[in-house]
């Protein structure tokens, strides 16, 4: 199973019945294909839908109905439709109950860092801040470490997303909650170690008596 | 409400001016509008729009004809041309989180001086801008924004200029239509009053200046 694939199944594992889920781009955007079919999750997307359904078959996308990407999706049975300021008043006013971005840094009290890295990509931070300030939980679904570097830092050095902590990290090596502002070792990835974890986990990081493996 | 040509709506907007328009990622862009606009070369443009599309397409092409020298916006990744232009210093762009943009115009639109958000409180977002504490949080005011031209595209719009919207098409289209001194619409259809029934009406007719004719 590859990187990606761990991280956006273990994700689907946090979603609930009955959750208005708001999934960015890249790896978030993966987890939606590994929700259960009979587990009734309502997802949500920014330019004004809560009901996304997947990509339409060929020949039946509608030039007016696509993702915040632009890109044609469908909407479900039961689907509404809405204006921007709505959109966002779901996000920000706490409606959505979960949302996952990707990263580029998550510090060790679980500041995010994911819109930004000054003089080489400067694209806007979109919908990304008010996500991270407004969603009920915020979890981040990003690989654990690029080019050997690890992405759990003991302090972001690239612009923050918001102030306020994220509730879990999901990576290809390891499950991160963030209690007190303190970031834990919750589980591990299939085959991979505690040690091998906190090779590559620069932030401290606390680790309980029993650290389980990922059930995915 | 009056119906005019594309060419004759577009006469009015002066270079150098401020416009808001319509649409996500291409999504419920006024395109006759916008294609007028690079046709009639209306340089100088200060510009209000939730992204810069892709080159080629909605608001991208004002780029592509290099026409804006300022934009109010939430995300241009996707459009290398205005990042380019950005870069260059032929454009300055102010990067707005996306629910803060949608406030900040519907503000404008409602006679509100600006909102009290907790976006981007500790980020640099909040570099420059008061904080204000409301029972114990902390917020930041963001101002109104407004235009002199909205650019607007609905679904139907009927005789009189009632406007409503489809799917994922209306974005910010209707907040748009309350935030400026001039509304221009287009529409996929233009249909009898009545038409659109009174509770499906989102943008009711006195909003709507100038409705583009057919054709």
């Amino acid at each position: 199973m590859d990187a990606q694939t761990v991280i956006a199944r273990r994700v689907a594992k946090e979603l609930r019945a009955g959750d208005l889920v708001n999934l960015g781009i890249g790896i978030p955007t993966l987890v939606a294909n590994y929700v259960p079919p009979e587990l009734k999750v309502f997802f949500q997307s920014e330019n004004g839908l809560i009901g996304t359904g997947p990509i339409p078959e060929q020949g039946l996308a509608h030039p007016l109905l696509t993702d915040a990407g632009g890109r044609p999706i469908s909407a479900l049975p039961g689907a509404s439709t809405f204006d921007s300021a709505m959109s966002f008043g779901l996000i920000r006013g706490g409606h959505v109950d979960v949302t996952v971005l990707g990263g580029l840094q998550v510090d060790g009290h679980g500041h995010l860092a994911n819109w930004m890295i000054p003089g080489k990509m400067v694209p806007g931070m979109g919908g990304a801040m008010d996500l991270a300030s407004g969603a009920k939980r915020v979890i981040v679904a990003m690989q654990h470490a690029a080019k050997g570097k690890s992405k759990i830092v003991a302090k972001c050095t690239l612009p923050l997303t918001s102030t306020r902590p994220v509730s879990l990290v999901v990576t290809d090596m390891a499950v991160i909650a963030f209690f007190d502002g303190r970031a834990t070792l919750l589980e591990t990835a299939p085959g991979v170690s505690v040690a091998e974890v906190l090779a590559v986990t620069e932030a401290e990081i606390a680790i309980p008596d029993a650290v389980p493996e990922m059930k995915i | 409400m009056r119906a005019v040509s594309v060419e004759e709506a577009v006469a009015m907007i002066p270079a150098g001016a401020s416009i808001m328009v319509g649409g996500f990622m291409g999504v419920g862009t006024p395109e006759r509008l916008l294609n007028e606009v690079v046709r009639q070369h209306k340089t100088d443009l200060s510009v209000v729009s939730n992204d810069a599309a892709t080159p080629g397409k909605g608001i991208g092409k004002l780029f592509d004809a290099a026409l804006v020298s300022r934009l109010t916006a939430t995300h241009i990744g996707l459009n290398p041309k205005a990042q380019q232009q950005m870069l260059a210093n032929q454009l300055a762009v102010d990067l707005v989180p996306q629910g803060t943009f949608a406030e900040r115009i519907r503000a404008g639109g409602c006679g509100l001086g600006g909102v009290l958000t907790p976006t981007g409180v500790g980020t640099l977002v909040a570099e420059g801008k008061r904080q204000i504490e409301v029972n114990g949080t902390t917020f930041l005011l963001e101002t109104a924004l407004r235009a002199q031209f909205a650019l607007v595209h609905a679904f139907l719009a009927d005789y009189l200029g009632n406007l409503s919207y489809a799917l994922t098409a209306r974005n910010f289209n209707p907040i748009m239509a309350m935030a400026a001194d001039t509304v221009i619409v287009t529409a996929e259809h233009i249909v009898p009053v009545g038409v659109i029934g009174p509770d499906h009406v989102v943008t009711p007719a006195p909003l709507v200046d100038y409705l583009i004719t057919n054709g």
